[in-house]
């Protein structure tokens, strides 16, 4: 039997292999190489030089994780808790954006966003602008332009997850725990908050590793003044600076950063679920 | 046992859209007793265990504990914990956490919550488990955790909803008495909801029987198997066949134009009546010595006696008895006058009691239509 379904996965084993290992090896060969093809550990020597691009992407990535956590809890849990026709219609407008094409959204955003776009407008027309004395306000190609660009489209992947794991909790749980005594806050500080943590989890992972390596929108909304590994190494594989090597090292390195991050949040996730108790 | 009155539930009605879950309960609960809801699903049990736990609000009614009236109280502010069907346990606590977690509300301290969570798990024989993760252990060992984790509390009362049902045979058996002995060593109401009439039987003081949202009938174990009230209840509990009678007058029944004596007494001359026959209650005779003459249609082996469904007139009995008798023998049988047991006509007769569904020729009965105490069994004599 085992051998038998085993081999269904044959065609998923070779996607894989074609698709996913055989890039990453490539990528290490890449990164340890120079363009003439020695072995060489200059891509990683001359790193040093974009640690301010370093910075800026995971502290921004960091931030909308973090907004996109505090907004997206709240909302999953109300999700959850309330009936059946509102789940339906929340869902609805949660994924009707996700079928708009992703590059237009965030054009979207541009339009709303510039020195004479929709906000600017608006704030104009209600004399706020006068009122600060300024011709308009610097939204775009600002930190907080992709910050937002960031939350706005990975919202979603935050959300669901969290829903998922909270509108499947055991409804008895929640009364056991009610029974034995905890107010509303105590349920779910005690019970819920504890349970929902895998889907904290994954939700911050969807969020934070996109976010940390897009490149779209901090062209597009940071106006190239916000650079991020993801326009770096977009650069080396496309624009100017050719240099794949390098473009190689930068990825190679994010990702071990990632791994990293997920695992130690891993960690502390198991260690949360003991730790909350106390 | 004190028989001070802890809880008590007036006039409670409970709808679901425009279907009636309870219909006008009323029931009191004494200090210290083990009381059993006992009834089909559907009937309204756990709905009424809801109310005591503060899970449900009647939509009209009152629910009084200790005197005072409790249908405002939210259910962690009642001296009242219930072990859920599931067991409900916290699968991101250890067995120790969660005998704890209502201690651990209560901001108990460390030492006295450590002291109380070893006590409890000792009650319930769960020693040395105390760091074991919940999916690490059985049922039935899961269950003592959910026992522990509502007594540690110290609760007035315990709501049990169908504890035992995922338990296997053995293990129920085995857990009935326990339930029964940790009630009895820490002295507080017990109130469990069962459809098992066997488990309700053997553990409780007090059982009430229930049915289509209504109290059927309440009693202690004893009353409630002997002396029924109509023939829902007769035919929940245990085995039962229930026969259309007439009184002819206090101690005397006719059934099937045949004159038996009874101790039933208080109806009306001539009332027609549910008979209630325990199956084990009928003797077998040779056919020329009994009260009624019958064929035997069928026998089950059942390890302690046979299960003899035999035909009187066209009505199926039952009749367990240690002796063999085959298929398709003349037989007569005898019954004492407290094998009999008289019930006024409820809404529930002629609903329960005939085991013409025990018998192959069931088809064949059904369509001959047969009226016991007819003319055809007239003939007979």
């Amino acid at each position: 039997m085992r051998n038998k379904s085993s081999r269904f996965a044959i065609p998923y084993v070779v996607w894989m292999a074609l698709f996913v290992v055989a890039p990453i090896l490539l990528m290490v060969v890449y990164a340890f190489t120079s363009a003439e093809g020695g072995f060489t550990l200059e891509s990683f020597a001359s790193m040093g030089l974009y640690l301010d691009v370093f910075t800026r992407s995971f502290k921004l990535a960091l931030i909308a994780t973090a907004i996109c956590l505090l907004i997206g809890y709240p909302m999953a849990y109300l999700m959850a808790r309330e009936g059946r026709r509102f789940q339906r219609l929340a869902m609805a407008l949660i994924m009707l954006p996700m079928w708009m094409n992703f590059l237009l959204r965030t054009y979207a955003w541009m339009s709303i966003l510039e020195n004479n776009g929709l906000l600017n407008q608006l704030f104009r027309a209600v004399g706020l602008l006068r009122l600060l004395g300024v011709d308009h306000l610097e939204l775009i190609r600002t930190q907080g332009a992709v910050v937002l660009g960031m939350v706005y489209n990975y919202l979603p992947f935050m959300i669901l997850p969290i829903y998922s794991v909270i509108v499947k909790l055991d409804a008895s749980l929640l009364e056991a725990a009610r029974d034995l005594g905890a107010s509303s806050l105590g349920v779910f500080r005690k019970v819920i908050f504890p349970l929902s943590l895998p889907g904290v989890l994954s939700g911050v992972t969807m969020v934070f590793v996109p976010s940390v390596s897009t490149f779209a929108i901090s062209r597009l909304l940071g106006g190239g003044k916000q650079m991020m590994l993801g326009d770096l190494i977009e650069q080396q594989f496309l624009g100017g600076a050719y240099d794949p090597n390098l473009g190689a090292a930068i990825a190679l390195v994010m990702m071990v950063i990632v791994v990293v991050c997920m695992a130690v949040m891993t960690h502390f996730g198991e260690g949360e679920e003991q730790a909350v108790v106390l | 046992m004190s028989k001070k009155e802890l809880i008590r539930l007036s006039d409670c009605v409970v709808k679901f859209d425009d279907e009636i879950i309870l219909d006008h309960l009323n029931l009191y609960i004494n200090d210290k007793e083990f009381l059993t809801l006992l009834g089909p699903s559907g009937c309204g049990k756990t709905t009424t265990l809801r109310i005591i736990g503060g899970f449900l609000t009647p939509n009209s009614g009152d629910v009084f504990f200790d005197g005072g009236r409790i249908n405002d109280v939210p259910p962690h502010k009642r001296q009242v914990n219930t072990v859920f069907q599931k067991y409900a346990l916290f699968p991101h606590l250890n067995v120790f956490e969660n005998v704890a977690f209502g201690l651990r509300i209560a901001k108990v301290s460390g030492d006295e919550v450590r002291r109380r969570v070893t006590e409890m798990l000792e009650l319930v024989n769960l020693k040395g488990f105390e760091k074991r993760p919940i999916s690490s252990l059985s049922g039935g060992q899961q269950q003592r955790v959910a026992i522990a984790r509502a007594l540690v509390n110290r609760p007035k009362v315990l709501l049990l909803d169908e504890p035992l049902g995922a338990l296997d045979m053995r293990l129920r058996k085995d857990m009935q008495s326990e339930l029964k002995r940790i009630q009895q060593e820490m002295g507080i109401t017990f109130v469990y909801v069962t459809h098992d009439q066997e488990e309700a039987l053997a553990m409780s003081d007090t059982v009430v029987v229930m049915d289509g949202g209504r109290i059927q009938q309440i009693g202690t174990p004893e009353d409630i198997y002997n002396e029924p009230k109509n023939a829902f209840v007769a035919d929940f509990i245990g085995e039962s066949n229930i026969l259309d009678g007439v009184m002819r007058a206090d101690g005397v029944v006719e059934i099937f134009n045949r004159r038996f004596q009874c101790l039933d007494g208080g109806f009306a001359p001539d009332e027609p009546v549910d008979v209630v026959i325990r199956p084990e209650d009928v003797d077998i005779v040779s056919e020329d010595q009994g009260q009624l003459k019958g064929t035997v249609t069928q026998v089950t082996f059942k390890g302690v006696h046979y299960d003899t469904i035999v035909d009187f007139y066209g009505f199926k009995w039952l009749i367990q008895t240690t002796d063999y008798c085959p298929v398709d023998s003349r037989i007569g049988i005898k019954i004492d006058p407290d094998g009999i047991h008289v019930m006024k006509k409820s809404a529930y007769s002629g609903m329960f009691g005939d085991y013409s569904s025990y018998s192959e020729e069931y088809d064949e009965i059904g369509d001959a239509g047969v009226e016991p105490g007819g003319e055809d069994s007239g003939d007979e004599e």
